[in-house]
């Protein structure tokens, strides 16, 4: 099948090119299982050599090719052409300055998520066997969903709060939070729930829901966003967070 | 041109490259990480089933046991010094990375829970053993993250999108790097005294691959130009099951859970090839047997590739039939692979708790690569001669603990035990000593490559060539090799050099953000490496590993109980088929184990 590309674009070393604007590409001997970053590729490799994008492991698990889809946040590698249509509209995601074609800066983006403590704090002595700590199946289930995480960004700048107020946290910080809030092993949910309380934190969210369908992982994001105002307003972390799907157990 | 000065430098920001970068900024070294991608985006982020250790959380292990499964799946080629400390500090890492806060899933009494992988077996290749500690089917992604985690809690510096693209000695010392900043196209001279390659593999050698686009050898390539030799460039593993034509990967795990292969028969066929653990056998083994089973017209449709099934109704016959009282459901599919599910889902249509998966052999693994000591110190002789100031760890490096053929979760276990080793070690060197100077211009040579690349208005865009190589490889330096096939591809690769020197044509002229510029630079990388494995492939004139000659059938251990070193002659440019390799094949396999225990001595490998 023939396929109609409109790509916006944006070089700022190149005069004329240097506002953003549309391109349209054609292609021809597509087939409806490709993905939308093959098809980019073919654009870049046998078109236009200028066309920029981020792009590496093309199935959907390093997050690198976050992209404004039709309208939809989506991963490139992540969707086909049966998902999309003949007519596909590219541009980046919105709400972080665009660097050229569909690259953003990614910086603000990092900068909120190393805001909330996001690594695993546990100053006590490991076991004296020298082994693991132990946790339990239904304590390590409470927290699976949000450890699938993969930073692409998708679900923040998807949300209006963020496009109005770029100095909110965002929901990948606090999806990054919540991995760690909720993870019995972990000692500093106290200074995170703290951290996260602050005007920019939680409570900039208005529970508009663009993030959960935004993310790539079916991570229930707005979900997990909720369970932490809750920790918030009850001071405590127990009895809140919920499993959302089935986690791994052990096969014996 | 901006130049830093930072006692360790690590290149890439994978497994290896974090851990290094942990342990070296632990021990009191200034450490810098320069990564082309954001860290989290590195390839170690995709790896599934798990990583090996004899923790035996659930049925009895033992080091030695992993040890020998290792030399084994290796075909006898791994260095049994670096194989015992693989298997040994397999156990303390994987603890460690629990106490890090890696979230395994967990046996029920809360410990963390192990599956079945290929190749891992008890007691000396007895049965299948429960050594891959897992969460879920995304391990190495909770490995990335939390070893990421960890590097910003320790305050690790990072130049994120800066890509490392020469390697600087001075009077055999490595001295740093030089590296351009992605977003501006400045060149940036790094500085240091100890300089760690964590750069990954070149599964973009071959066309169908489990590999991210961004796997390109750069590291390795860059050390080869520069003088280092490549060891064992011959030996690349195929994974037997990758999404057809696609090259998506398909963990083991999914044979660990009783996932069978199935021919257009409906045969499960590796009870022919492997009668003992069928479809667990290592991974060489199991891609052969899908060749040869669609060589002899048993595909599916009678097209190249067969069906791996996960269905619990076909699993619970074969599990019957072998007396397990274990049985499988589709909740349990649905929990111990989800993202298995979601990649059949999403791409081929195919829901797996339903129907059989489409699976054929993927480029995978290199085996070989930058040859190191225990310690990730670069050797470059069969001496074992240290290159001082420079280490290599992960896949990038040849240790060499996989010889001829690594096992499922061993990558992982590898960069995090010899990524730590390294990070260790260069925290202890650069105490010791002084900076050594900087040659003068040290970015002369590749600043002039790359105006070179910018300013190429040929015929030829690079993606024509990048096909032609992988198709080439795909087909002389696959899975079976014979002498004229891996001739052709050899003399192929020199004529594709000569046109991405001659005839190149690039688009983007710009200096921000130029990934035209940068692809084709990858390329002339890949070229490199392509062109190095298939002479070390046409040199070596036996069968071993995932080196598989038709013309050369079985292993010979008179001869071939060495590594290959294979130099080419210095200089930063695809040299346009002059090359006169040298092939060095005198360092011998270092057999440790086997000197106190028979068992570690070659012998037919069976399964």
């Amino acid at each position: 099948m023939d396929i109609a590309f409109r790509i916006r674009r944006f070089n700022p070393e190149v005069q004329g090119k240097n506002k953003p604007y549309w391109q349209e590409f054609q292609l021809t001997d597509v087939e409806e299982t490709d993905r939308v970053l093959e098809l980019l590729h073919r654009v870049k490799w046998e078109q236009d050599g200028t066309l920029t994008l981020r792009r590496a492991c093309a199935h959907g698990v390093c997050g690198s090719d976050a992209m404004r889809i039709n309208g939809i946040n989506r991963l490139a590698c992540k969707v086909l052409v049966r998902d999309v249509g003949t007519k596909i509209q590219v541009e980046p995601i919105l709400g972080l300055p665009v660097l050229k074609d569909l690259v953003v800066d990614m910086e603000p983006f990092f900068d909120h998520y190393r805001s909330v403590m996001p690594f695993f704090v546990n100053d006590t002595a490991v076991p004296t066997d020298g082994r693991e700590r132990l946790q339990s199946q239904e304590d390590r289930e409470k927290f699976d969903d949000t450890t699938k995480c993969i930073l692409c960004a998708a679900c923040t700048t998807s949300c209006p709060s963020f496009w109005a107020n770029g100095q909110y946290v965002g929901p990948a910080a606090i999806v990054q939070a919540h991995r760690f809030i909720f993870d019995t092993r972990d000692q500093a949910w106290k200074e995170r729930l703290e951290i996260l309380g602050e005007p920019n934190g939680v409570w900039r969210c208005r529970t508009i829901y663009n993030c959960t369908p935004a993310c790539p992982r079916e991570i229930q994001v707005t979900k997990a966003i909720g369970e932490v105002k809750l920790a918030i307003r009850a001071g405590k972390r127990e009895g809140i967070a919920t499993p959302v799907g089935p986690i791994a157990e052990s096969n014996s | 041109m901006k130049t830093h000065q930072y006692e360790a430098v690590v290149v890439g920001a994978g497994g290896a490259g974090l851990m290094a970068a942990l342990y070296a900024s632990k021990g009191g070294a200034k450490v810098a990480v320069i990564s082309k991608l954001y860290p989290t985006r590195s390839h170690t982020g995709t790896a599934q089933g798990g990583i090996g250790a004899a923790l035996g959380n659930l049925e009895e292990d033992k080091p030695l046991w992993h040890a020998y499964d290792t030399v084994k799946g290796g075909d006898y080629l791994a260095d049994q010094n670096a194989v015992h400390v693989l298997a040994e500090e397999a156990i303390d890492a994987v603890i460690e990375l629990e106490h890090m806060g890696l979230p395994f899933d967990r046996t029920p009494e809360g410990r963390i829970s192990q599956r079945r992988f290929g190749g891992h077996t008890s007691n000396f290749g007895e049965k299948p053993v429960r050594r891959a500690c897992h969460a879920a089917d995304r391990t190495g992604h909770m490995i990335l993250q939390t070893l990421y985690q960890q590097c910003i809690k320790q305050n690790v510096k990072f130049f994120d999108e800066f890509h490392v693209i020469d390697v600087i000695m001075n009077g055999g010392v490595c001295v740093g790097v030089i590296a351009v900043e992605l977003g501006t196209g400045e060149l940036h001279v790094f500085h240091s005294k100890a300089t760690l390659f964590a750069t990954g593999g070149w599964g973009r050698v071959w066309s169908v691959t489990s590999n991210a686009h961004s796997l390109t050898g750069d590291g390795a390539a860059v050390a080869f130009r520069r003088g280092v030799p490549m060891q064992d460039m011959e030996f690349y593993q195929f994974h037997p099951t990758g999404i057809y034509r696609m090259g998506i990967l398909i963990t083991e795990g999914v044979r660990g859970e009783g996932g069978v292969l199935i021919n257009n028969r409906g045969e499960r066929f590796m009870e022919k090839y492997a009668p003992n653990i069928k479809d667990l056998a290592s991974r060489d083994v199991v891609s052969r047997a899908i060749y040869l089973e669609i060589r002899e017209g048993r595909g599916i449709k009678g097209k190249d590739y067969v069906y791996l099934d996960i269905t619990p109704e076909t699993v619970n016959r074969y599990l019957a039939e072998a007396g397990e009282t274990r049985r499988l459901d589709r909740e349990t599919v649905e929990k111990k692979l989800p993202d298995i599910l979601d990649f059949c889902r999403t791409y081929l249509g195919v829901d797996p708790v339903k129907e059989p998966m489409p699976i054929q052999p993927t480029a995978h693994y290199a085996m070989g690569g930058i040859p190191t000591n225990v310690d990730a110190e670069v050797v470059i002789d069969d001496k074992w001669t240290v290159l001082p100031g420079m280490y290599a760890a992960g896949e990038v490096a040849c240790v060499s603990c996989h010889g001829a053929n690594r096992l499922g979760t061993n990558s992982l276990v590898d960069l995090v035990v010899f990524g730590r080793r390294g990070g260790k070690a260069m925290a202890e060197y650069v105490k010791g000593i002084d900076y050594s100077p900087l040659p003068a211009n040290p970015a002369a040579d590749i600043e002039a490559e790359i105006a070179r690349i910018r300013g190429s208005k040929g015929g030829t865009r690079p993606g024509v060539l990048r096909s032609a190589m992988q198709k080439t490889m795909m087909e002389g330096v696959g899975v079976f090799r014979e002498e004229a096939g891996m001739q052709k591809s050899l003399d192929t690769i020199r004529e594709l050099k000569s046109r991405f020197q001659t005839d190149l044509h690039i688009d983007d002229t710009g200096m921000k953000f130029n990934t035209d510029v940068i692809e084709a630079w990858e390329l002339g990388c890949l070229l490199d490496l392509a062109e190095s494995a298939a002479a070390s492939a046409l040199n070596r004139t036996e069968s071993r590993g995932a080196h598989s000659r038709e013309d050369f059938k079985q292993r010979d251990d008179e001869k071939w109980m060495v590594h290959t070193l294979i130099s080419r002659p210095q200089g930063l440019a695809p040299d346009g088929g002059a090359a006169s390799f040298e092939i060095n094949t005198n360092k011998k396999v270092d057999q440790s184990l086997a000197e106190s225990d028979e068992r570690f001595k070659p012998k037919v490998r069976s399964y």
